[in-house]
């Protein structure tokens, strides 16, 4: 390059394909050396900007995709592997989403797909140095993952959450083979636990692990092996253990790895420890750099006191496993000086909840603690969330869940006066999932009005299609006051009775909703078509048992490849709908899941439409029909 | 007063079963309304606030469904497992919930016996949850005088009157609650040790 050639800027280039202006014009602008724009490209991480940047034009695109590390694929049926390879050649990290969401439901059936061998098969040729796979709700099979284990040298990271379809077996191979392993995160997958012996096949030669989460695995592992895996790793940074790992066996574990930045213990409760408790809390003051804490498993006020000097220096403590009583949780967070994040589960907090809340209260005024998250049971009902209300005014996550969704006798847990309670001590409330029994519009009116800044409103009226109990109306009213109230709405489920007019105010005022559930809801077609045409910015709309037929289906035909994925089960939609819609844009995959029964009955009763460059699924099963 | 008893709760369970329907909504929910519990039919309530009150007979409610819908309501799995793990015991110091009843209430409610040290203190917080009167309880009378008579499941699967038993005993066995219309209750008072 000649060096007196001067430097373009970034922004005439953008301008002049803005204009339609050749970008090449020599007039113009000159070149960014490709080096240059790669090294800078390389920079960023955001795979939205990344995709903004390959349209820029065909140099950038260029640029863009030699330089990319790591691609994101949230349905891995709109892209084929061997197109992934062909755009991007060098790429070292992947993160896959397979099911529909609604799979964790038992809405799909087994063996639906997304199987990820095919994936790792065409990796295994044109990415042989992959180092990191993060996979979701994905089908993952023991030959897999030996598959993954003996195939890539210099593999690294793995991580599955809600994944299924393998055991504890498959672990061992990626133990066994994967001899570069830093980071084994294991997560709510539907796992086989086979026996803790995966763990133990960690060769003796094996020391670069970095990050091992297993808390989620129920089976014992070998301490011995543990202990000495963890001695030999000096970069470990991050250790979650599960359950079986008992105080003593935790003691020893910490002796072994004081640089720890993120610990989940196991059980906290012992009958006797080894050694002498002081020994033990300088084994956890020594891990200086111990900024998160989670486990705490039947933690006791006995032991708990070993942590309270490394307190001090935790930033984030997830007491969701903890069993405490009012003044162990007094104690523990008396000494939490630098804390910013808590959360907590109250399926296991004590009675006298009013007395827990009190000294959170205290707490946020005097240290600034910050309650970030709550989960709870609604067996702690209105009063326990009024306490909440009260006590936590930076509160930001909030999730109620039914104690006992499935009992037949049904169960009134928390109803609208506990959540207006909580929105008006918890303005800053951006994320809400709430199960309950009775609702009024009202109520949910007041709570938009006192928390604006929702950008997750996640309302489910447990019995189907019920009114606003009081005026025994429809409840969109409810859902009209969040999405003109919450601007920055980006999620909402809808729930209770509701006719065409929550559509229409969604549509008209949810400009930046970008996943909408919706269940036993709307009155006709014109509902979904509401959404369709307003939502600008949605990318997965998820529907089922509501009276949408093919019109509806079909004013989306110019939404829906801007869109990631659709879902409609148990609606009015027919096989011929949906062959009309497959018909018009080839470039969608228009896939109906066959009833059980085999119903010849011209109805779709499971339909997932979604974008795709790979054409239609080589791998559907039998039930699946791609039209 | 077995027989009596349990036709109540079967009452209770199987009617609103055969109530249900399964149309899409935005189709009205036709209910007819009901007056008495104790006729065999089917009954309504409505509620005011968050107490179930029996006996107002103007509004329609829609019973909630006891059928399972396939993935409804919309917990993971996952979730439900660790719901059942997690529930807590007496041992181990936290909250003590009991399923409470109230006849003629389509729904439960929970109660964690726990933050209450005294009978008076339990009567209170029933009132209050069910916005009923209950009275004082004498070894003599029982519960006479109320029209609600509150009555426990105790570990052997008998159905005792709340108040026979003292507090501690009463705490460690008590299996859920119940409150019985009183003239149902009758006969329950010879029970008391």
């Amino acid at each position: 390059m000649d060096p007196n050639l001067k430097k373009p800027k970034l922004v005439d280039r953008v301008d002049s394909v803005a204009t339609g202006g050749d970008p090449c014009e020599s007039t113009r602008v000159c070149r960014f050396p490709d080096d240059v724009l790669e090294r800078v490209l390389s920079l960023i991480d955001s795979h939205k900007d990344r995709s903004s940047v390959s349209l820029v034009c065909k140099e950038w695109y260029n640029a863009e995709r030699w330089s990319r590390r790591h691609v994101f694929i949230g349905n891995c049926y709109s892209v084929s592997p061997e197109i992934v390879a062909a755009r991007f050649p060098r790429i070292r990290s992947v993160t896959l989403k397979g099911k529909p969401r609604f799979s964790d439901f038992n809405l799909v059936p087994e063996d639906w797909g997304a199987d990820v061998h095919p994936w790792l098969c065409v990796f295994s040729t044109v990415y042989p140095f992959l180092e990191e796979l993060r996979l979701k709700r994905m089908a993952v099979s023991d030959e897999s993952l030996e598959f993954l284990a003996t195939n890539f040298k210099g593999f690294k990271a793995l991580s599955l959450l809600s994944c299924d379809g393998f055991s504890t077996d498959g672990l061992k191979a990626i133990a066994t083979h994967c001899k570069n392993l830093t980071e084994l995160d294991i997560q709510e997958n539907g796992i086989d636990d086979l026996g803790g012996h995966w763990l133990s096949c960690f060769p003796e030669s094996f020391t670069s692990l970095e990050i091992l989460n297993f808390a989620s695995l129920n089976s014992e592992v070998s301490f011995d092996a543990l202990e000495k895996l963890v001695s030999r790793c000096k970069s470990l940074r991050v250790l979650k253990v599960n359950r079986n790992i008992s105080l003593d066996q935790l003691q020893k574990l910490l002796l072994h790895c004081p640089l720890l930045t993120e610990l989940g213990t196991g059980t906290f409760m012992q009958e006797v420890i080894s050694g002498p408790v002081t020994e033990f809390k300088n084994m956890f003051s020594n891990c200086k750099n111990l900024v998160t804490l989670s486990g705490l498993w039947d933690a006791t006020p006995l032991y708990l006191p070993v942590i309270y000097t490394a307190c001090a220096r935790l930033t984030f403590l997830n007491l969701s496993y903890a069993t405490l009583r009012s003044d162990e949780l007094t104690n523990l967070l008396y000494h939490c000086k630098s804390l910013r994040r808590l959360w907590f589960d109250i399926y296991t907090l004590p009675s006298k909840c009013a007395l827990v809340f009190e000294i959170l209260e205290c707490k946020e005024k005097e240290k600034g603690i910050m309650v970030t998250l709550f989960k709870i049971s609604d067996e702690i009902g209105d009063k326990g969330l009024e306490a909440v209300g009260s006590c936590c005014p930076l509160l930001e996550e909030l999730r109620v869940f039914p104690a006992d969704p499935f009992d037949q006798e049904i169960f009134l847990g928390v109803t609208e006066s506990g959540f207006v309670s909580v929105s008006r001590g918890c303005p800053k409330l951006r994320y809400v999932l709430y199960f309950c029994r009775q609702m009024t519009n009202a109520a949910v009116a007041t709570i938009a009005q006192n928390c604006p800044d929702f950008t997750h409103f996640r309302l489910c009226i447990m019995n189907p299609g019920q009114p606003d109990y009081l005026t025994k109306e429809p409840m969109d009213e409810a859902f009209g006051s969040i999405v003109k109230a919450c601007t920055k709405l980006q999620r909402l489920a809808i729930s209770g009775l509701l006719t065409d007019r929550t559509f229409e105010y969604i549509g008209k005022y949810a400009k930046n909703l970008e996943t909408l559930s919706v269940a036993f809801a709307g009155s006709s077609d014109l509902g979904m078509e509401y959404v369709l045409k307003g939502c600008m910015k949605l990318k997965k709309l998820e529907i089922r048992d509501c009276p949408f037929g093919n019109a509806a289906l079909l004013s989306g035909l110019t939404k829906y490849e801007s869109m990631r994925s659709l879902w409609m089960s148990a609606c009015n939609v027919t096989m011929n709908g949906c062959q009309m819609l497959a018909k018009e844009r080839p470039r969608l995959n228009v896939e109906v899941m066959r009833d059980d029964e085999g119903n010849d009955d011209g109805q779709a009763h499971k339909v997932y439409v979604y974008r795709s460059v790979a054409g239609p699924r080589k791998d559907a099963p039998p039930f699946v029909l791609t039209l | 007063m077995d027989h009596q008893k349990r036709s109540t709760l079967d009452l209770f369970n199987t009617d609103l079963a055969t109530e249900l329907r399964l149309g899409l909504p935005g189709s009205t929910n036709d209910q007819p309304e009901i007056k008495s519990n104790l006729s065999g039919n089917k009954r309504t309530s409505s509620e005011s606030g968050s107490s179930i009150c029996t006996d107002e007979n103007d509004s329609t409610f829609s019973p909630p469904m006891k059928e399972q819908v396939v993935g409804w309501p919309p917990v993971r799995s996952y979730r439900k497992n660790i719901l059942q793990e997690k529930k807590p015991t007496c041992e181990t110091g936290s909250g003590m919930y009991v399923k409470v009843s109230m006849d003629g209430a389509p729904y439960l409610r929970k109660m964690d016996l726990k933050i209450y040290k005294s009978y008076e203190e339990l009567i209170e917080g029933l009132q209050e949850m069910f916005k009923c009167i209950i009275g004082l309880y004498s070894e003599k009378e029982g519960y006479n005088g109320s029209q609600h008579v509150p009555t426990y499941e105790d570990k052997d699967g008998d159905w005792m009157l709340v108040g026979d038993v003292p507090w501690n005993m009463f705490i460690s066995s008590c299996k859920r609650l119940r409150i019985m219309k009183s003239c149902e209750a009758t006969g329950l008072g010879t029970y008391c040790v």
